[in-house]
């Protein structure tokens, strides 16, 4: 669903065969797009729309909703001086997207983030495992249904 | 770099031996673990170095050491309370994620900050990254050996904790700017204490420029170290002063200002070089560029109220508090349950010390935050750590890896 107020926007207009929501919110773009169609979102990004920096990658629990996850990638463009949110959803039973990290280096990071504290699997990433919990940790502490006090350490 | 045997994993390391051979050549390699407790890394930064002699094959930063789960503890308070969270991030910034954090709420609940306040947020958080850059030059230069200039540059950040203080009653976690303004009106005196810094502290950069500018051992250890082309800066998700060191003007006090930074006279400085040096001139450009910041803030400050009109969002007037049964009421109920913020999504970027700190808040209608996601700029910096160190000297890793100026507690918040 794109509304008809950014069917003019270029950069909807880029990814307007990917996009399956759009919205202008805050001043702020947000496109989506389905798990299997967000790195070529991101390359057409980065090579057509010039956006140079992937600033980050994170996920957003919308649990009792399904699908569960949403993966949000956030962009800028120095040259142009704007910035634009991309978003992808995973399910809940086996959360699952491609890396970004063929077109930004940048994501490597980001998505073992995302993964350590969401349980997101990025597949194709080239180092995949927890970076801020210990290794062997069990339990994505960002989900909902993971409690704030009371986990074993 | 599939031939080495080494470091693709940090805990590879327990159970290898320390001495590693390369397929083919007979030559030997070493892996050697520096930190989480080395003192350069400031703060629990671990990395795995492999080396050939002395220098560098292969370079495995290990984080996480400090991550004390801020990001789910957002969502457990409501979003007054977040504010002295956003102090913990980045202990060496604080009041410039304080200013992230309400931008991006305040954002969400469409709030107009009076300009006395607006004023005051650009004059502390140019404070704050005179501060955060003389304990990065403090520290950076006793990494490098020089002593003394340790001692010079902790005098004046002295003094900005005592500003801070008269401020917020807190040296260090502020907490001083809240959603809908200022936590507190000006304390009696600031002016003449601002001033009193303001006067000397153009002098004093001096002296620091005296010790190391033409130093010949501090460009000796600095100059034609720690190169890191721009492009790949841009891919591995570098901001700051880094990026300016390479030459790329790019500063979100000027990009995309708020909180009236445009209304401010100043320059973003940038270098081409490239170097650990470049960026050590850069940051003292900076450091001479916020004192003018501040010098017109000073000067130029607004007055008027310190928080914006907007009751059930900001706490009444204790006054009128003792006199009008509204405000008692709101008083009670922003205290007690916290206000309400429209359903919506806001990512909000600002320029801190060390490059950009961006808050992305999701919000659900509720009282408290249903996702704030903190990108810390330590985190994005430390990223190309392997890419800057890779190839040179081990003597080198610490000038570029204090060249970086990160904070532990931003990365793994």
């Amino acid at each position: 669903m794109i509304p008809e107020s950014l069917q003019g926007n270029p950069m909807v207009a880029a990814l307007a065969d990917l996009a399956t929501f759009a919205k202008f919110e805050f001043n702020e773009l947000t496109i989506e797009t389905a798990p299997e169609n967000i790195v070529e979102a991101l390359r057409r990004v980065k090579q057509d729309l010039k956006f140079e920096r992937l600033t980050s990658v994170t996920g957003v629990d919308r649990l009792p909703v399904e699908p569960r996850y949403e993966v949000v990638y956030h962009l800028q463009s120095v040259a142009g001086n704007s910035r634009l949110r991309l978003k992808t959803r995973a399910s809940g039973t086996n959360p699952k997207v491609p890396t970004a990290t063929l077109v930004y280096r940048s994501a490597e990071w980001y998505e073992r983030e995302t993964f350590d504290l969401f349980g997101i699997n990025f597949t194709g990433h080239p180092d995949m495992r927890r970076i801020m919990m210990p290794d062997g940790w069990e339990g994505h502490p960002l989900r909902k249904d993971y409690p704030i006090t009371g986990a074993r350490y | 770099m599939s031939n080495y045997s080494g470091i693709s994993n940090p805990t590879d390391v327990h159970r290898d031996h320390q001495v590693h051979e390369t397929n083919g050549s007979g030559h030997r390699t070493m892996v050697l673990n520096m930190g989480p407790q080395h003192p350069s890394t400031h703060g629990v930064l671990r990395l795995l170095l492999e080396l050939d002699g002395e220098t560098i094959v292969k370079a495995a930063p290990d984080i996480g050491y400090l991550h004390t789960g801020i990001e789910k503890e957002f969502e457990v308070k409501t979003y007054q309370q977040g504010v002295t969270l956003t102090d913990r991030i980045d202990y060496l910034a604080p009041l410039s994620n304080n200013l992230v954090y309400c931008l991006a709420a305040e954002k969400l609940l469409g709030l107009e900050i009076p300009e006395h306040a607006q004023w005051t947020r650009v004059m502390l958080a140019e404070f704050t990254r005179l501060n955060s850059h003389l304990v990065w030059l403090a520290t950076h230069a006793i990494d490098i050996g020089a002593m003394s200039v340790f001692l010079y540059c902790f005098r004046e950040r002295e003094e900005i904790l005592r500003i801070f203080e008269m401020f917020s009653g807190q040296r260090m976690m502020t907490s001083y700017f809240r959603i809908g303004g200022l936590a507190l009106p000006h304390p009696r005196g600031w002016q003449k204490r601002v001033k009193d810094f303001v006067d000397i502290f153009a002098s004093r950069v001096d002296q620091y420029e005296e010790l190391l500018t033409n130093n010949r051992i501090w460009t000796g250890r600095t100059k034609g170290i720690g190169y890191i082309s721009l492009e790949d800066m841009l891919d591995l998700g570098v901001t700051g002063p880094m990026l300016r060191a390479a030459g790329l003007k790019v500063d979100a006090r000027k990009d995309t200002p708020y909180s009236s930074y445009e209304k401010f006279d100043f320059e973003v400085p940038t270098r081409t070089e490239n170097d650990v040096y470049a960026r050590y001139l850069l940051r003292v450009e900076e450091m001479r560029q916020s004192h003018k910041i501040i010098k017109q803030a000073l000067e130029g400050m607004p007055s008027g109220s310190h928080q914006a009109d907007a009751p059930g969002i900001v706490l009444p007037d204790r006054e009128k508090m003792k006199t009008q049964m509204e405000s008692l009421i709101y008083h009670f109920k922003i205290v007690s349950e916290g206000f309400r913020v429209p359903e919506g999504e806001v990512y909000q970027a600002i320029e801190s010390p060390r490059g950009e700190v961006g808050c992305y808040m999701v919000s659900d209608g509720t009282q408290k935050p249903y996702r704030v996601h903190w990108r810390g700029p330590s985190f994005g910096n430390l990223q190309s750590t392997s890419k800057l160190i890779e190839g040179t000297l081990i003597a080198d890793v610490i000038a570029a890896l204090g060249s970086m100026d990160f904070v532990l507690g931003d990365t793994d918040r």
